[in-house]
């Protein structure tokens, strides 16, 4: 059986329930593929196990890009490419340099954190999302467990452990 | 499992459950434009064409058709200015600030707010746009781009640079921060339609969502985008007025050359962008039947925030007054002396009454919960900052150094169409964003109904 393909699909309709059932299913041994919420849940990040996202890192790398970029720019352009004489003050002055500077950083680190999460979530405009569940985005919390990744478990044992772990519902999923 | 607290009043009320909220809030994307939504509309556009005609004449003309004069060179159009952005700064407050302090009364108004945000600084950069007289050239005049004079680069000692890139990031920021809401609950509207089978709007509303999914990882990054995006975004809106403010305060003009000027600002802004917010969000909530998301604590809370940045901006005034007398600087005392009886003194007085006097009625717990008088308030407080604006840049140029270049301002009705022109553009806007976007944020409220909703 390939991976990606058949699936077994639990519904939740609470999110407390939903916590305590993706630990009773990940302490069963059985790998969950993903949980899609209609809000972001507290705490399901630690519950399924997942690392920190690392996100404030590159927020921070291209706000510091944002701030040589500004700095490098103003003493280049107004201290050498074409220095003024502006009320007598020094050329390359770094206390009118800093507004644009600050705002330089905010602008590259907002823009380069956004851009980053776009890619690292796989997002695009002309991309139709798999939809275990249409009612992911609506009321539902829709728990997805690959088979081919469970291979070691039944498919009647997975549903039945699914029920067991508080799933209002819980189908069969199958794409191409 | 409902844990709902007994101190705190709840924040949704009539029992909504989550799919409820999915229902409230895209029932008017989903359905025909009412004929109120129409009338509102066509009232938009009318000001927006005429506006327009007064704006192609300025273009056509140049900007003597205002009715600025050699000593009186800054009038309507910086005062209008510094009236939209001010305007824009409560979404950011609402959105980025209280989201770093946790308050969770901003779910239901952050939407909209925002997206007034996104108006108002639209509104407001038209006004340097068109002073420049060839809007066209703006772009290639404010930015550091290479020329064929040397290349001559813009001057970054100038505070109007500053206001340049502070306006233009602050307008790019906030659209990230309020697109990056609005992505979920776009799939929540693509969803629907898929059910409705509806396959045009799935697949506009798809492309608006970048196929959003909701799975717990992307959360968990979305989140900790947002977070970041609200910590960037607070010191930005502090930022953005007080480089606004350093436009007057920078120069050696009497009553604009004070170091009072940004904290003064930025309190100003909040004060007249939270009266927006409400005038907006009454009739908004109104329109599309939100009274139970928007209710009567949402709107005391915002009348407490008017109280606050009012009595700051009041003190602000006095202050001017008592230092302008204590410095002993003849030009500085005779500028307040001038403002409080000089022949602009009704436009001091307006300007004391609406924003200094009116919203300290809303200590009275009977006003601030009346949506009448929140209204009519929201409307006096937004006129009495426009007269703030007016008054701190029309009298303190009127009298200038030489007594023979004293004069008045008449505004012609060019600046009366430049003003009427951004109405047009914000309402246009306003309108077509609370009809095909959802005017609240589904999942954030979503998100909180088990522990804050009224339970019937």
């Amino acid at each position: 059986m390939d991976a990606d393909k058949n699936f077994v699909v639990g519904i939740f309709n609470d999110e407390d329930v939903l916590l305590d059932g993706i630990r009773k299913v990940r302490s069963s041994g059985v790998k969950i593929q993903e949980v899609y919420s209609p809000f972001p849940v507290h705490g399901i990040d630690d519950a399924l196990g997942y690392k920190k996202s690392r996100l404030p890192i590159a927020a921070f790398i291209f706000g510091m890009t944002g701030t040589s970029l500004a700095l490098l720019m103003q003493i280049w352009m107004l201290g050498f490419d074409w220095p003024m004489i502006i009320g007598g003050k020094n050329f390359a002055s770094l206390p009118p340099f800093i507004p644009v500077t600050f705002e330089l950083t905010v602008l590259l680190s907002a823009l380069g954190m956004v851009g980053t999460f776009m890619i690292v979530s796989d997002m695009k405009p002309y991309k139709w999302p798999r939809q275990y569940d249409i009612r992911s985005t609506e009321d539902m919390h829709v728990m997805a467990i690959d088979l081919a990744v469970n291979a070691g478990k039944s498919k009647d044992e997975l549903k039945r452990l699914l029920n067991e772990s508080g799933a209002v519902e819980v189908n069969e999923k199958s794409f191409e | 499992m409902a844990v709902t607290s007994v101190i705190r009043e709840p924040l949704v009320t009539g029992g909504k459950t989550i799919k409820d909220v999915s229902h409230d809030i895209s029932r008017q994307v989903e359905g025909k434009p009412t004929k109120l939504w129409w009338m509102a509309m066509a009232i938009s556009l009318a000001l927006l064409g005429l506006g327009g005609y007064a704006c192609a004449m300025l273009l056509w003309h140049g900007i003597g058709v205002w009715g600025l004069n050699k000593t009186v060179g800054w009038a309507w159009d910086i005062t209008n200015f510094v009236w939209w952005v001010g305007i824009g700064h409560a979404g950011t407050l609402i959105s980025a600030i209280l989201l770093l302090f946790r308050q969770r009364w901003r779910m239901s108004i952050n939407r909209a707010a925002e997206a007034m945000t996104i108006f108002a600084v639209i509104c407001a950069a038209s006004f340097p746009g068109f002073h420049m007289g060839r809007l066209w050239l703006g772009f290639y005049w404010a930015l550091p781009l290479p020329n064929t004079f040397g290349s001559l680069w813009v001057n970054f000692n100038s505070p109007l640079l500053w206001d340049v890139f502070a306006i233009s990031t602050y307008f790019t920021v906030s659209l990230v921060f309020w697109y990056m809401g609005l992505i979920p609950d776009f799939a929540v509207i693509r969803d629907r339609a898929i059910v409705q089978g509806n396959k045009v709007r799935a697949t506009v509303y798809n492309a608006l969502s970048f196929g959003w999914q909701g799975g717990a990882k992307t959360w968990m990054r979305y989140e900790s985008v947002a977070l970041i995006l609200a910590g960037l975004s607070t010191p930005l809106v502090l930022s953005v007025h007080t480089i606004v403010s350093m436009d007057f305060a920078t120069s050696v003009i009497p009553g604009w050359h004070t170091t009072i000027f940004p904290p003064y600002f930025v309190a100003g802004a909040i004060f007249s962008g939270f009266a927006m917010v409400l005038t907006l969000l009454i009739v908004t909530r109104k329109v599309f039947k939100l009274e139970d998301y928007i209710t009567i604590y949402h709107i005391e809370l915002m009348n407490i925030v008017i109280i606050i940045t009012g009595s700051i901006v009041g003190i602000a005034y006095i202050t001017e007054l008592f230092i302008s007398w204590y410095s002993r600087v003849p030009y500085e005392g005779y500028a307040f002396y001038n403002r409080v009886v000089g022949p602009y003194a009704w436009s001091y007085w307006a300007m004391m009454t609406c924003n200094v006097i009116s919203p300290q009625l809303f200590w009275i717990k009977k006003i601030r919960t009346s949506i009448v008088a929140t209204f009519v308030l929201s409307i006096i407080v937004n006129i009495g900052m426009w007269f703030e604006r007016f008054v701190i840049i029309v009298t303190s140029l009127h009298r200038d150094y030489i007594p023979s270049s004293w004069t008045m301002f008449y505004p012609t009705w060019y600046d009366v169409g430049q003003y009427v022109f951004t109405f047009g553009i914000f309402f246009t806007a306003f309108f077509l964003f609370a009809k095909f976007f959802p005017v609240i944020n589904m999942a954030e409220v979503k998100s909180i109904i088990k522990s804050t909703s009224e339970k019937k």
